[in-house]
């Protein structure tokens, strides 16, 4: 019979939280630790709640859907990205450490700016198909077929929820400001490889021909082995580098 | 105060939202969307299973069309949705999903030949036609006679979304994040935009615009249990409501969606069941067939929700220590199809209860899910009360789900109102009426009102604590004001809230962090939900008859005689503890389809004799009509063409047909 995951044993859980409040003046980066007693199928999600509900209600973090879907919680847990809401406490020790993204501006404690990345990112790299008649689109006729393994593999690099795991897994990304990073790249082949998109490899060339882009990747493979929707990063990254090698 | 002007302000950055702001860009307009989380990041991305629309291209949609479409919404609905909005809605949906294809979604598509699907627990082998191979298919959904729900494996709404901020982003048009509109500026029944607050610095901003529109989602979470995502909190309605002017449609009706995972609530697509997944009970007995022999797993979220909880409450359930709940099945559609189409509810599965769904039982019990409820609109998504307010997609009762809506019909209503209400905001800046002509007087008038208000809040002293107060409103509601409802429970559910009001004014924060301060935004954020939650509760003791979600234990027929009306709620008296309620008709002589049986669940109602005088004369009419064609009879009956934007008035054309 299939069982809902309980946890047994009665932990004390110790949460250790990088704190910084970058509007208040006097506030100096520090570690705050909270106790939190361990609860049957408790997320970071609901320990984190319990914690601004209970004990400091200035806490900074960022939830939305809390069903991993949304990309909103990407934190540093215990040394790894990872998305808050979905990591359960069972599996962690009773020891745990939560720091706020890398690569991002703080907002205040585990809270930082993904969206003005991620929006920045999407206008620099143009992430939308290029057409010359999308106003004019004929509404009221069939539309344009497309091969149904096309639109799965599509579906496949669409998944990214722009969490910015990948970027705080980056190294380039620690070191320059201006990669886009596995997220940018996997977005520029997910639109290369879409029939609708009538950008040439010249054109992508431009976007991402550069250090700042393709040629920026050191195949490190920490956004491969960070991405919480297990995305095939690294080989989407070869894959564009070779094509924009023979483009460039 | 720091003022920006713009056009078109859109409150709510979802899939409704954005569609809105396209729209009006497109005609010209300036436009800014302003939103509480980084666009991609709304609830739009958490729709899962399908939007419906009557592409008829794959075998289980052959032969679909807009008057199945509609005819399925309006029964779903209970006779409670605008009919005309039903039409305009069900025409239009095949425009909308074709726009998207353009656009970039990837929605999955028909493959020739022959593949295995499963009905009714049982494995089946069947053929689709060459001619469809690589059109947009479509899967099975409840309260539905065609497969109808186009998809994008289990993340269609992700997919739309993204596709739709894309689209947004290359038009140019910005979103302003993490922000909050926490008033509308309004005079002598205009509105002008709003009081903003920025969640990031905790600064005031006003937004003043000529044509304001809310599309802030649902209100879920004045609910404990529920599927929504942690900002539905309803601030859009909340502010229409405060304005004292607009009315909030409907409030009492109130989705629950049968397959929230147990106990967390997150949402499994209803695509499960629709692909042939099956609910079983503690005994692992497939119970729906015994009460509902016609679609079984698949009628309407309405009554499928309550045969589980009824089913429960007869001691059927698989207990646990969390309470009891019942088992959705999936192990029969095999790892495939699970691995492809369902991989959302898979991941889902394995990280918050750690089941692997190909092997293994879901433990699932209805969870709040939808407010068919909101600022009610015309047809054309404006305010009748206040003038430059309007609303769109789960956030507005434009009215096209009436009292339940079909699964699949509101990713559907999303992006088909963002392109109809898109294009009324164009035409109302484009007129005189649209001019901006307010006094900046004004806007420092609800300036200073919104800070002393937060003024207020910051320096209380009293004794109350807020995130106490929010959980037992959410308490409150889950308990008193669920699936089944009954006059005690509901009086003490709305004397509770009244309570709660009051207390809610008494607050003390315990912590005055520089910035948004995420303790001050629940205390305000407590207040508007507690006057929503009331709307809910007061609205739901005064309806004295059960109408699809609104099931009164103690009126348990739907009453056509005394009850085909809309409810409306304002809220003039900001110190009141209850909304005035009135009623507007539903006018049956002017139905396409007078009251009837659903086709599922009660067959029991109170008819109205009207019914029976617009059957006949339906009747009569359409004997005139012999032999002419199905658009020309349907017009005869109910014309709604005329509301549509004339580039949306186009036939639709389907596989098999010229263009």
């Amino acid at each position: 019979m299939t069982q809902i995951p309980v946890q047994q044993l009665g932990r004390t859980l110790q949460i250790e939280i990088l704190r910084h409040n970058p509007r208040d003046p006097d506030s100096v980066p520090h570690l705050q630790t909270f106790e939190v007693e361990e609860a049957d199928a408790m997320t970071l999600f609901i320990a984190l709640n319990e914690i601004r509900e209970t004990q400091d209600p200035s806490l900074q973090f960022d939830f939305v859907c809390r069903a991993g879907i949304c990309g909103s919680c990407g934190m540093i847990i215990n040394g790894r990205p990872g998305l808050a809401c979905r990591t359960l406490t069972h599996q962690l020790p009773q020891r745990i450490t939560l720091a706020p993204l890398p690569a991002f501006e703080l907002i205040g404690d585990l809270s930082v700016n993904t969206g003005k990345w991620m929006r920045g990112m999407s206008e620099r790299l143009e992430t939308w198909v290029h057409r010359q008649d999308l106003e004019q689109s004929d509404l009221d006729s069939l539309e344009a077929p497309m091969e149904p393994q096309l639109a799965e593999q599509l579906y496949e690099l669409e998944r990214c929820i722009e969490c910015g795991c990948c970027i705080a897994a980056c190294g380039t990304a620690q070191m320059r400001e201006d990669f886009v990073g596995a997220v940018g790249l996997n977005q520029i082949t997910r639109f290369r490889l879409d029939p609708r998109d009538e950008r040439s490899d010249a054109q992508f060339y431009e976007l991402v021909g550069d250090e700042t882009g393709v040629f920026g990747c050191m195949t490190l493979l920490g956004c491969e082995d960070m991405c919480p929707k297990d995305l095939p990063l690294a080989t989407q990254i070869a894959f564009l580098r070779r094509r924009m090698v023979m483009a460039g | 105060m720091h003022t920006i002007y713009t056009d078109v302000l859109v409150i709510g950055g979802g899939l409704a939202g954005q569609r809105a702001a396209i729209g009006a860009r497109r005609r010209g307009q300036e436009v800014i969307v302003l939103s509480l989380v980084p666009a991609k990041r709304s609830h739009s991305a958490a729709a899962q299973g399908g939007m419906q629309a009557s592409l008829g291209n794959c075998l289980g949609g052959a032969g679909d069309n807009e008057d199945i479409h509609f005819a399925d919404t309006v029964r779903g609905s209970d006779w409670g949705a605008d009919q005309e909005v039903v039409r305009m809605f069900a025409h239009t949906a095949p425009k909308a999903i074709r726009e998207l294809a353009a656009w970039g979604v990837p929605w999955n598509r028909v493959e020739r030949g022959e593949r295995e699907i499963t009905v009714d627990g049982k494995k089946q082998t069947i053929r689709e036609a060459d001619a469809a191979h690589g059109l947009i298919t479509s899967r099975n959904f409840g309260g539905t006679q065609k497969w109808r729900a186009c998809y994008v494996s289990d993340g269609t709404g992700h997919a739309m979304l993204y596709t739709m901020s894309n689209q947004a982003i290359a038009a140019g048009i910005p979103v302003h994040e993490r922000m909050e509109a926490l008033a509308l500026i309004h005079a002598d029944g205009r509105c002008h935009g709003a009081i903003v607050r920025n969640l990031m610095s905790g600064e005031l901003v006003a937004y003043v615009a000529r044509a304001t529109c809310i599309a802030t989602g649902g209100f879920g979470r004045i609910y404990r249990v529920s599927t929504n995502a942690v900002i539905n909190e309803g601030m859009g309605a909340a502010i229409a409501l405060e304005t004292g002017v607009a009315a909030l449609g409907n409030m009492e009706a109130i989705q629950f969606h049968p397959t929230g995972i147990f106990p967390a609530g997150i949402l499994v697509t209803e695509g499960c069941r629709g692909d042939g997944g099956l609910l079983l009970d503690g005994a692992e007995h497939r119970f729906m067939p015994d009460y509902e022999p016609e679609k079984k797993e698949l009628a309407s979220r309405d009554v499928v929700s309550r045969r589980m909880e009824e089913h429960i409450a007869a001691g059927h359930g698989a207990k646990t220590r969390f309470g009891e709940h019942l088992w959705l099945d999936i192990r029969l559609l095999g790892a495939a199809h699970i691995d492809t189409k369902l991989r959302e509810v898979k991941e889902i599965c394995q990280y918050f209860l750690g089941v692997d769904p190909v092997r293994e039982l879901i433990p699932v019990r209805p969870a709040q899910h939808y407010s068919m409820g909101g600022v009610r609109t015309d047809h054309h998504g404006h305010s009748p009360q206040l003038r430059g307010l309007f609303a769109v997609g789960e956030a507005a009762c434009w009215d096209m789900h009436g009292f339940n809506r079909l699964g699949g019909n509101s990713v559907a209503e999303t992006v088909v109102a963002g392109m109809i209400v898109g294009e009324a905001i164009a035409d109302f800046c484009e007129s005189p009426e649209g001019a901006l002509t307010l006094s900046t007087a004004l806007v420092e008038d609800f300036g200073r009102r919104e800070a002393r208000h937060l003024a207020t809040i910051s320096d209380g002293h009293g004794d109350e604590n807020a995130f106490d107060l929010i959980r037992r409103m959410q308490e409150t509601m889950t308990a008193k004001v669920g699936i089944f409802r009954h006059a005690e429970r509901l009086e003490e559910a709305v004397s509770s809230l009244q309570d709660l009001q009051r207390r809610s004014r008494n607050i003390s924060l315990r912590s005055s962090a520089a910035g948004a301060n995420p303790e001050l935004v629940a205390a305000y954020r407590l207040q508007r939900m507690l006057k929503l939650a009331q709307c809910v509760a007061y609205g739901a003791l005064q309806r004295t008859e059960s109408r699809g979600a609104h099931y009164r234990a103690d009126f348990p027929r739907r009453d056509d005689a005394n009850w085909m009306r809309r409810t409306l709620a304002v809220w003039p008296d900001a110190k009141a503890t209850l909304p005035n309620l009135g009623y507007e008709p539903l006018d049956i002589m002017r139905m396409e389809i007078p009251p009837g049986w659903r086709g599922y669940g009660a067959r029991d109602y109170i008819e109205n004799p009207q019914t029976a005088l617009r059957q006949e004369q339906i009747e009569a009419v359409l004997a005139t009509l012999e032999g002419a064609d199905p658009e020309t009879r349907q017009a005869a009956l109910m014309p709604f063409k005329h509301l549509l934007p004339e580039h949306l008035r186009g036939p639709n054309q389907r596989l098999g047909e010229q263009s």
